[in-house]
């Protein structure tokens, strides 16, 4: 299946890539096997989205599709099938902090 | 023609600037990693063209850079720090045990004469070395597992291996330090470490000969004298002339003995330069006068430099990494503030101009002479 993921902005910057990610991610489609997927094509996101080892999403991002705040389920669920047919993307999305 | 590179890490981006020898004229290059935390950039001394910078922000956490061009482009490299075995516990502000947690690289030292070789010094405090130009990383943990681990703790700013020192006549020797558990050496190659915090007096802590515990802010070694070290400690400039052995006090005239940076001159081993800052709560210059103390004799007698640095309402601070010196002959001196200043002296410090004004808050600053 061929998903559409949305990056956070410094993320699109350090991968060279603008506008959606498109990959091939094979069955079950979870946040798991789509960020695996992000990551074996862009390596120099590796511990940027989420930990090296324990794959515990970093505690300023979360995870949307379809209108739901996937952040808090099982990372081993399957994602919607809007996201599986390709038709909405799979958000990775920086908190807002205004910061300094 | 000789020229200086100087690496400014900012807390929003990496600036390079250029200079020739006279390092009257700078070409201010960046933001490079722009809206990034880069808490340091460094050379290698093998491989002037060889730079390792470390990137980090609260969202996307630490990642690692590394040019292969003397900074005009830049690779992602490894960033996978885990600690050896099960890390344990230090001790949290309040005590109690905390679990040791990686949160960031402060401080990268490419070695002497390997440019694939560099250590990364992390908060929370642990040593990582790589041999593959920064693609994997393995931690030293003799100095973690030492014995006094569990008694160290954080300082204000995290508990972080901010100093690294590689001894330029032993490659066995190397010195580190930590906020706020002190200063280790070690002499096998980072096998084993040493606590060498004797003569280091902290207000805080009631034990007068506590091994650990000590607030060392930073350490600079002439490559002359490879066993005398300076530090400014929390409070207290100390010098050692026995490897770390033991320390005295040099503070002598200083106005103010709190600070972060301290440097040497690069041909002489007795001149050495730190930036009073007023107390430890109020980080800023003290008297509204932005002055760097030099003493040509070793510590205790100082000599205020402010011919080109302001002398009225001026309220920066100078952090840890943000001073380097240059090789050329008059020695440069550079430094960059918590306003986004950088200045630069290119007489060994009596005169100083602002090579930059504007920056964002400067994290570090390094020199490379180029020849």
């Amino acid at each position: 299946m061929t998903i559409r993921v949305v990056l956070p902005g410094h993320l699109r910057t350090m991968a060279g890539v603008s506008g959606d990610l498109l990959l091939e991610v094979d069955a079950p489609v979870t946040v798991r096997t789509v960020v695996d997927a992000v990551e074996a094509r862009y390596p120099m996101l590796l511990g940027t989205i989420r930990d090296h080892v324990t794959k515990q999403r970093r505690p300023f991002l979360r995870y949307f599709a379809c209108q739901l705040d996937l952040s808090h389920d099982s990372i081993d669920e399957p994602l919607p099938e809007a996201v599986v047919a390709g038709q909405e993307p799979l958000l990775i999305v920086g908190a807002i902090a205004g910061g300094c | 023609m000789s020229g200086v590179r100087v690496l400014v890490g900012t807390k929003k981006g990496a600036f390079i600037l250029n200079s020739d020898a006279k390092r009257e004229k700078w070409e201010v290059n960046g933001p490079y990693f722009a809206g990034w935390e880069m808490y340091h950039l460094k050379g290698s001394q093998a491989d002037p063209n060889r730079i390792y910078a470390s990137q980090s922000n609260a969202w996307f956490g630490q990642t690692m850079q590394r040019s292969d061009d003397g900074g005009k482009t830049w690779v992602t490299t490894g960033n996978k720090f885990v600690y050896d075995g099960v890390p344990g516990t230090h001790q949290w502000y309040d005590g109690t045990p905390h679990p040791w947690e990686f949160k960031r690289v402060w401080h990268l030292e490419p070695s002497l004469t390997d440019p694939d070789t560099v250590y990364a010094g992390v908060e929370d405090a642990a040593l990582f070395k790589s041999t593959d130009a920064g693609e994997t990383w393995v931690e030293l943990s003799g100095l973690r597992k030492h014995g006094t681990g569990p008694k160290w703790q954080p300082g204000a700013g995290g508990m972080c291996l901010h100093t690294i020192i590689l001894d330029p006549a032993n490659p066995d020797r190397m010195y580190i330090a930590i906020s706020a558990a002190g200063a280790f050496r070690t002499d096998d190659g980072g096998v084993t470490w040493k606590a060498i915090n004797q003569g280091l007096i902290s207000e805080y802590i009631p034990d007068p000969n506590a091994e650990v515990g000590h607030c060392v802010h930073h350490v600079a070694l002439h490559p002359a004298k490879p066993e005398v070290l300076f530090m400014q400690k929390h409070w207290d400039v100390m010098r050692s002339d026995n490897a770390g052995d033991r320390w005295h006090e040099i503070s002598g005239n200083l106005p103010t003995d709190f600070g972060f940076v301290i440097d040497v001159h690069a041909h002489e081993p007795e001149t050495i330069y730190v930036v009073p800052i007023k107390s430890d709560r109020e980080h800023f210059v003290p008297d509204g006068k932005l002055r760097v103390y030099r003493s040509r004799t070793g510590g205790n007698e100082w000599e205020a430099l402010s011919n080109g640095l302001p002398q009225q309402d001026c309220y920066v601070n100078v952090l840890r990494d943000a001073m380097a010196v240059d090789k050329l002959d008059p020695c440069g001196v550079y430094f960059g503030t918590s306003g986004g200043q950088v200045y630069g002296s290119a007489d060994a410090g009596d005169n100083w101009t602002a090579i930059v004004r504007d920056l964002p808050p400067v994290l570090s600053v390094e020199v490379q002479t180029l020849a």
